[in-house]
């Protein structure tokens, strides 16, 4: 069964006729022909597929396409087009905070999981601003963005490079330079 | 040969040219490749290990809309080459293991794909398998050679009468599991068959070698290579399980010639690669060693069993590392296959060295308990003045550099050698050493060709970038032997277009391409000097090595590990490896490298096993929920560190290969933690709760 959806990616809308069967996944890669979103499993369980839906980290493989009709969906690459429009000074070649730390802290290696990681570093950024709690957050006192945090938040990400020891710097690094001294999360090294 | 001293851009952490791409996720993988019209390939596998398929009922999948082809043992194309079994896909009915490609649909989209191969019914003549490894089974055989091509079995001096007059033994059984490769990017491939003329095949290949993949995809299909291009500038990962086609490669050009004109793609499900992908062989490990009071040793052995196919032979090289370790005037190595129904065991991350340096480094460290030496100390009164076997010199050998300069960085000489005392709160604690190698490799072919474009100089080879950093190393190696700044340097690299390359495997690309790169760089400077006009170009061929010298790369690894009093639960809070690689072109990408191998290595420590059930033969733990991999919270302190280190006889660069040697030895050096620990020695990889726990009562 076929259905129409128009889906926001990447701050464009895209009208598509879909195969209800259809992940947001295969959509972006088969349908919509990016090449951000990864296929590491298709299970849910490597992380490589994760885009922001409406804001949020998900993992397109376990989301049916038909559920994200009028959704607004960011990838990788839409991540340094989403900053532009938020503070209108990027120019085009830039990149995400996330991005350019990952490349400073040479967190990525063949490159395979790294567009999942970054998507998931951004939410997951945006989910400690929000005062969500980690397995990693103390019971008392305000949590703080320290290497135990990041590293507990991002195991959703697999990377069998294993970069892991560099995207926890790469993440504290962004995470520093887009908070500033002045803003609420406290930033720990 | 001319060796590299003048540098400039070797030695640089430059950041990774492909890095932007990476992290935009704009970087174009196999199966991403933009065509036109690309229909889809579902592979349908068999549920049993051995028999004969007797029924394939194809009509509900053909019926289906949106089916563009089935492709049956009945309707496939014969192969012009069956040689290689793991290859000749539907050229017959019989199964040979579990998970074997059976039947494949082609479809207009991967939903339909995937529907009409469920729809394939199958029916089967089943016949007994035959699954289990087991090291006393009486139908072990040695095999010709081992990979690559070492001999099977060695023997020095008299062991067993050393051993009888030994002061002191040891004389364990060690395990290491079945590995899966696993590589985030799954096995991939996009390919499209042209008729014009007598036909030219593309392949868009996920693979550590797109020269090789043309030879071998050429041969099995009866082609003239010059009709096969391979095309892969980036690959998601491979560890091995790439270095080589594997069955989904032959099935997608099977997909593309059946269908003529049309794109084809075909990935393989995380599920799909437990059988059809490679794989690291379990070894069962039955080790010997005998030593003076003073820790000298007088007799080493190592006896090998593990499996192999029936359907393909591979013998892993796991006994070949302790040929070289240590002195000792006693030695054996052997290695003995089961040939079972399973998948073809093949290459993963330092095949030999990674599973062979488990047991003996385990070994050292029960021998070092038993003299009352410092595991340490035990492995420098060991240095062999040549290397054992075939007396030759070393080319750099800094063994005891690795473990002097890692012992002071870790800490190492405060350490109380009694096992199971040191309590942190819920947690015993101790520390670990083991030692690692991996042999300096050469190809023998690889070209690169230096051109001038304009301002800019472009080199060309058809080199591979797994995440290793070919993209970014190869240019600094250009730079230099050319003389100009490495920003003025393009490379290219991944397609068959370009000058012949080898694979990357065994550590060896830049030892193999850089040579190239360099004597490329040579003829280009000789013929146009310091002028050279716009279009100038010159190629270079990479050279044999200098076999006068043993060339090896060296390390010592450091564990901390940690174990719960009340879950046996074991963390590894710090890990630290000191290497001996000769000269490292880029300090950024290497540490990745190693610290890369390390984390792996880790993984096969405490985590990774492949549970396959000898009753149905199958993999049951085939995906990443249950065959885990370090995850991002499982990593704590990693460090690489390195010697500097001057080996002018390896090749012209100076360097060593990196990629593999960070495996080599980590999960012997957090074994060794844990029994430091608690007191439990662990020789059954992965070191999970169960096998410490019933201590800790």
């Amino acid at each position: 069964m076929n259905t129409e959806i128009t889906v926001h990616v990447d701050g464009a809308p895209r009208r598509l006729t879909i195969d209800t069967r259809t992940t947001l996944l295969d959509a972006l890669r088969e349908r919509l022909g990016l090449t951000s979103p990864k296929k590491g499993c298709d299970h849910g369980q490597c992380g490589a597929c994760t885009v922001l839906s409406g804001g949020r980290r998900v993992l397109s493989c376990l989301i049916l396409a038909v559920t994200q009709d009028g959704a607004k969906v960011v990838t990788a690459e839409g991540l340094a087009a989403e900053v532009a429009t938020a503070g209108g000074e990027r120019e085009d070649g830039d990149l995400h905070p996330v991005q350019q730390a990952f490349i400073d802290c040479d967190a990525l290696q063949c490159g395979y999981c790294t567009p999942g990681q970054v998507v998931s570093a951004v939410g997951m950024l945006d989910e400690f601003a929000r005062g969500w709690p980690s397995a990693a957050t103390p019971g008392t006192g305000a949590p703080r963005l320290d290497c135990a945090e990041v590293a507990e938040r991002m195991s959703g990400n697999l990377c069998r490079c294993a970069a892991y020891a560099n995207i926890v710097p790469a993440v504290l690094q962004a995470a520093a330079a887009s908070t500033g001294p002045a803003s609420g999360a406290e930033v720990a090294r | 040969m001319t060796f590299l001293n003048e540098l400039d851009a070797i030695g640089r952490g430059l950041p990774r040219r492909d890095g932007p791409a990476k992290v935009l996720g704009t970087a174009v993988y196999a199966y991403e490749t933009p065509l036109e019209n690309a229909a889809y390939v579902c592979p349908v596998q068999a549920t049993i290990a051995r028999g004969t398929v007797s029924q394939l009922d194809t009509t509900a999948a053909e019926a289906l809309d949106g089916v563009v082809a089935v492709l049956t043992p009945a309707t496939a194309e014969r192969l012009a080459s069956t040689e290689d079994r793991e290859l000749a896909t539907l050229q017959d009915r019989k199964i040979a293991f579990r998970g074997q490609v059976i039947a494949a649909v082609v479809a207009d989209s991967s939903e339909v794909a995937r529907h009409a191969a469920a729809l394939i019914r199958v029916t089967y003549a089943q016949a007994a398998h035959d699954c289990e490894l087991r090291a006393d089974r009486d139908d072990l055989y040695a095999p010709e050679r081992v990979n690559p091509d070492f001999p099977t079995d060695t023997t020095e001096g008299d062991v067993d009468a050393a051993m009888a007059a030994a002061e002191v033994t040891v004389e364990q059984t060690y395990s290491t599991a079945m590995y899966h490769n696993n590589p985030m990017e799954p096995h991939a491939t996009a390919a499209l068959w042209d008729p014009a003329g007598d036909g030219s095949l593309t392949l868009w290949d996920s693979t550590q070698g797109v020269h090789p993949t043309r030879a071998t995809l050429a041969a099995v299909f009866g082609l003239d290579e010059a009709q096969v291009r391979v095309v892969c500038p980036y690959v998601g990962g491979g560890f091995g399980s790439k270095g080589q086609p594997h069955v989904n490669v032959v099935l997608a050009a099977l997909a593309a010639r059946a269908v003529p004109g049309r794109p084809m793609r075909l990935a393989l499900t995380r599920q799909q690669m437990f059988a059809l992908a490679g794989y690291r062989t379990p070894t069962i490990q039955r080790c010997r060693l005998g030593a003076d009071h003073d820790g000298t040793l007088t007799a080493l052995e190592i006896n090998v069993v593990e499996q192999t196919s029936k359907v393909k032979e591979f013998a892993e090289q796991t006994g070949v590392p302790a040929r070289m370790m240590y002195a000792s005037p006693n030695r054996r190595t052997t290695h003995r296959l089961a040939a079972l129904d399973v998948p073809p065991p093949s290459w993963m991350r330092a095949p030999g060295e990674c599973p062979g340096m488990f047991g003996p480094e385990v070994a050292m460290d029960e021998l070092a308990e038993r003299l009352g030496m410092d595991p340490v100390e035990l492995r420098i009164r060991n240095e062999p003045d040549v290397e054992p076997g075939s007396g030759k010199p070393f080319s750099s050998r800094n063994l005891v550099g690795c473990l002097r300069e890692g012992s002071a960085r870790f800490g190492w000489s405060e350490r109380d050698p009694r096992p199971g005392v040191r309590r942190r709160g819920a947690w015993l604690v101790g520390t670990g050493v083991a030692a690692s190698t991996y042999p300096v490799s050469r190809m023998p072919d690889s070209t690169a060709t230096i051109r001038r474009e304009g301002d800019r100089y472009v080199t060309e080879i058809g080199a591979a970038d797994l995440g290793t950093g070919t993209w970014t190393t190869l240019a600094q190696i250009a730079a230099d032997a050319l003389g100009v700044p490495v920003s003025r340097v393009d490379v290219r690299i991944g397609d068959t277009d370009y000058p012949m390359a080898s694979v990357a495997g065994g550590s060896s690309g830049m030892t193999t391409w850089g040579s190239a790169v360099v004597e490329a760089a040579r003829a280009f400077r000789s013929r146009y000097r310091t002028e050279p006009p716009d279009g100038a170009e010159a190629s270079g061929v990479v050279q044999p090595p200098d076999d006068r010298y043993a060339m090896h790369a060296f390390g010592a690894q450091f564990a901390e590990a940690h174990v719960h009093t009340d879950t046996g639960e074991v963390r590894v809070p710090r890990l630290l490896g000191v290497f001996a690689a000769g000269r490292i072109i880029n300090p950024r990408t290497a540490r990745s490298q190693f610290i890369g191998g390390m984390t792996m290595g880790l993984s096969m420590a405490l985590h990774e096993i492949s549970v396959l059930d000898p009753r149905t033969g199958h993999v049951v733990n085939h995906d990443f929920a249950d065959y885990h991999i370090t995850a991002n919270a499982d990593v704590d302190e990693i460090e690489a560190q390195w010697l500097p280190e001057h080996d002018p006889h390896v090749n012209a660069m100076g360097s060593k290969g990196i990629g593999e040697i960070g495996i080599v030895g980590t999960a012997a050096a957090v074994s060794n933690a844990v029994w430091h620990a608690c007191g439990v020695r662990v020789r059954d990889l992965p070191i999970t709760l169960d096998k410490v726990l019933h201590a800790l009562e």
